[in-house]
């Protein structure tokens, strides 16, 4: 078994952020990778899936963007280019292959159990993503005759059987995975929940822009008012490109839209009558950011056409053949299974303030809000990790000297 | 996040919003005080006629009890033969959204700092009898739609109005419960 400061979890922008920062610490580290670096991002996107936030806001501690394109945006590929680039050009220590199957308080820290070997560490920085889709419960009543695929397993539209499909979820990736299949011929029927609508552009630059101008994204997690709604926000509606993809968009190009799924019972999916209600929450919600923007620089910008809500079906008879697929858009979380230290709720969410957990010495990166809103994206890293790694070298600073003291 | 208390609030709308906001909090510690149950006993009187009563309900980890016993009849109008005692059990599913709704907005206008005048509420709910009477088995039973109109005087934007009913369906239980479907077990003992 092998012993050192730090073994962190994951080699994506996260780990590899927090790895730059414990270097320049001069921590001993170890970063473990299931995979290899970037993984996810070659193995369980969608091909035409581009990142959500344009080029210059894609940083990295010691990187930023150099290219002639700030205001393109990468496709999942050249994320994974640039996250295996960034990771050669640092030199972190990164074990691929070494999937993590067990973190467990062990001595004075931890030990961490992979399928290359044990390591005894005094402090862990769990940044492995999240790679669990996570579908509804009534997942498992859709009849045998419907195919089906959640985001993690979605590529193309080929792969889904000709005819209706059925995309349950309305943030980023149920609206651009929605606007291709319904593209590629096949008539989509699309299930809305709460999101939250966002022009691409608004006065002439990216929403995003002006989410980093006026300091939204720095909002930090002990600031705002309701942090429990902050982190569970769906993803913006969003595509990576120029375009605006919104409800009224898709229903432009045919796509019908219903409520959220509400269950399956007896093949019949039944959806919520609260959709316009949602589509009201979404527009006001879109209205005050917008009324931000002007507050900032005076004047008005041109606002969208509120969304277009038809009373439609409340259900649909899944075994008529209508519906052929359902592409489940619901979402993503960090899969937690192989940790071993009670730091999570009665849920099974990891319990944390600001990336800290109440076990001294474990740390988690790369969760929506975890320190700032800024955290959801790739571009959050550089400070979060910045904050932890001054975190845990405290942390562990002062342990060493306890246990200096201990043993003299 | 800003806190307030009723002694320096200049708003009232008369909702404690510190406890309701105290209870949450409570939850994160012990999420079974959350588990509450709700419920009614009924006596049929004659024809269409009952008489409900509603007195008990069980949450925070015990049982509770309104501070007196409510009796609520239902029946149904002369117009369907019958007595016309009471309203009909879908008439007090509109009195239960209004009312639900209704606390809704008090209480988020409340949290949102913004003072009502008068909020006053029309409920519309449309029903095909071909459902009920078994004439047509395309249509249901229920409602095919339901329409809520508020008309709310109060210290704020017309848009930070609709804020607050949105804001206020979104959380909702009666809402919820017509909005979307719910497990219904019926047994004879």
């Amino acid at each position: 078994m092998s012993t050192l400061t730090t073994v962190v979890v994951g080699a994506g922008h996260a780990g590899l952020a927090m790895s730059h920062h414990l270097a320049a610490r001069s921590i001993d580290h170890v970063v473990l990778e299931r995979d290899e670096v970037a993984s996810s991002w070659r193995s369980r996107r969608w091909e035409s899936l581009r990142l959500l936030t344009p080029n210059w806001m894609t940083r990295l501690p010691g990187w930023s963007y150099q290219g002639d394109d700030p205001d393109g945006y990468q496709s999942a590929a050249e994320v994974a280019d640039l996250i295996t680039g960034y990771a050669a050009a640092s030199g972190a220590p990164v074990v691929t292959g070494a999937t993590v199957t067990s973190v467990r308080p062990g001595g004075p820290g931890f030990e961490v159990e992979s399928s290359r070997g044990r390591w005894h560490a005094r402090s862990v920085v769990l940044a492995a993503g999240t790679t669990r889709t996570v579908v509804p419960a009534t997942a498992r009543r859709l009849p045998d005759v419907v195919e089906s695929v959640d985001t993690g397993g979605y590529r193309h539209p080929a792969q889904l059987p000709e005819g209706g499909v059925l995309v349950v979820g309305a943030s980023a990736s149920g609206l651009q995975i929605a606007a291709e299949l319904q593209a590629s011929g096949r008539p989509v029927t699309m299930a809305v929940g709460e999101h939250v609508r966002v022009p691409r552009r608004y006065r002439g630059r990216d929403i995003l822009w002006w989410l980093d101008a006026l300091g939204i994204l720095d909002e930090r997690w002990d600031e705002v008012d309701d942090l429990v709604r902050a982190r569970n926000l769906p993803s913006l509606q969003l595509v990576g490109g120029a375009r605006t993809l919104d409800l009224n968009a898709l229903q432009a190009c045919g796509v019908r839209l219903v409520g959220r799924l509400a269950r399956i019972r007896d093949g019949v999916a039944q959806f919520s009558g609260a959709l316009p209600n949602v589509c009201e929450l979404a527009d006001l919600k879109l209205g005050r950011l917008l009324d931000t923007i002007d507050a900032h620089v005076g004047g008005r910008g041109e606002r969208s056409e509120p969304t277009r809500v038809r009373r439609d079906t409340l259900a649909i008879d899944l075994r008529r053949g209508e519906i052929r697929s359902v592409v489940w858009a619901t979402g993503v979380r960090p899969d937690f299974s192989w940790l071993d230290v009670p730091v999570l709720d009665h849920r099974g969410r990891l319990v944390h303030d600001g990336g800290v957990t109440r076990w001294p010495g474990l740390y988690v990166l790369g969760l929506p809000m975890l320190r700032r809103r800024r955290s959801s994206y790739i571009d959050g890293a550089r400070t979060d990790a910045d904050d932890l790694a001054t975190h845990l070298s405290g942390t562990v600073l002062a342990g060493r000297s306890a246990l200096d003291e201990e043993a003299s | 996040m800003t806190t307030t208390s009723p002694t320096t609030s200049p708003v009232q709308n008369g909702v404690n919003v510190e406890a309701l906001l105290g209870a949450r909090a409570a939850f994160a510690d012990s999420p079974e005080i959350a588990r509450f149950q709700w419920r009614s006993s009924l006596t049929w009187l004659n024809g269409t006629h009952s008489r409900s009563e509603i007195h008990s309900f069980y949450g925070f980890d015990e049982e509770q009890a309104h501070h007196t016993s409510f009796g609520l009849e239902t029946d149904h109008p002369l117009q369907f033969a019958a007595t016309d005692n009471a309203p009909t059990p879908v008439e007090y599913v509109l009195v239960g959204l209004g009312g639900c709704l209704t606390a809704g907005v008090a209480a988020v206008a409340q949290q949102r700092q913004i003072q009502l005048h008068s909020v006053k509420a029309t409920l519309s709910a449309d029903m095909d009898l071909h459902g009920i009477l078994g004439a047509d088995p395309d249509v249901r039973n229920g409602f095919s739609g339901v329409s809520v109109s508020y008309e709310i005087d109060a210290d704020a934007t017309p848009e930070e109005i609709r804020a607050v009913v949105a804001q206020s369906q979104k959380r909702s239980a009666v809402f919820d419960i017509v909005a979307n479907p719910t497990d219904v077990t019926v047994t004879v003992v």
